[in-house]
């Protein structure tokens, strides 16, 4: 879309999208949220990018291929899986650990790494599907 | 006297449904029906909002965020296509 309001917008809408999608996942697990609702902003913010400065910006903002995303998502919530192994508790048991940064206690769980990985699935595979329906050629 | 407003403000919001929707069915072109609908998208978080503060509690307010940010990407889409003609 070639207009210059909405393309001077877009990045500022994406950057806004995408840092309400992050608090919508870390929010996810008392209350409502989680890693799928939040990658769907994410690729949705992602899709806004793309309609208004067009896919090749998209790419380079992503750094990676969105295919290597979703594939580093799985392994995330492999792993997540597989720590419970170390602890010798069933499969996908939830283990939790309380580091303390700068003086405040930070509650980690491999419940929120799972959510990590389906999070970063579902960036890779939207924004993945959404990029290939806005190329030209086809 | 809240209550009176409130209950005015929901029947405002249902008249403009209908209207909305009297414009959906009618409207002869299909700017005028991409127009309806993303005003019955703003009718309808503004009936989360009102909603949200009948019921107390306010994580629907988050729905209705995340509402108006997809909504406005649908309308997005909905215009190219009605640009490029495809």
């Amino acid at each position: 879309m070639n207009t210059v309001i909405f393309r001077t917008l877009a990045p500022f809408l994406t950057a806004l999208m995408l840092l309400f999608s992050v608090f919508v996942l870390l929010r996810g697990h008392n209350e409502p949220g989680g890693g799928f609702i939040g990658g769907l902003i994410a690729a949705s913010a992602l899709a806004i990018y793309g309609i208004g400065r067009g896919i090749q910006p998209v790419r380079q903002a992503l750094w990676f291929h969105p295919m290597t995303i979703a594939a580093f998502g799985l392994l995330l919530a492999c792993v997540a899986g597989l720590v419970s192994m170390v602890a010798a508790v069933p499969f996908m048991t939830g283990l939790w650990i309380y580091p303390s940064l700068f003086g405040v206690e930070v509650p980690l769980s491999t419940v929120m790494l799972f959510d990590l990985g389906v999070y970063l699935v579902v960036v890779g595979a939207i924004t993945s599907i959404a990029l290939a329906l806005e190329r030209e050629d086809i | 006297m809240a209550d009176t407003i409130l209950l005015f403000a929901g029947l405002l919001i249902l008249l403009s449904i209908v209207l909305s929707v009297l414009r959906l069915v009618l409207g002869p072109t299909m700017v005028d029906r991409v127009v309806a609908i993303d005003t019955l998208t703003v009718i309808s978080l503004s009936l989360v909002a009102l909603y949200a503060h009948l019921s107390g509690r306010f994580v629907y307010l988050d729905v209705a965020l995340v509402y108006g940010l997809l909504s406005f990407l649908a309308v997005l889409a909905l215009a190219r296509f009605l640009e490029k003609g495809r």
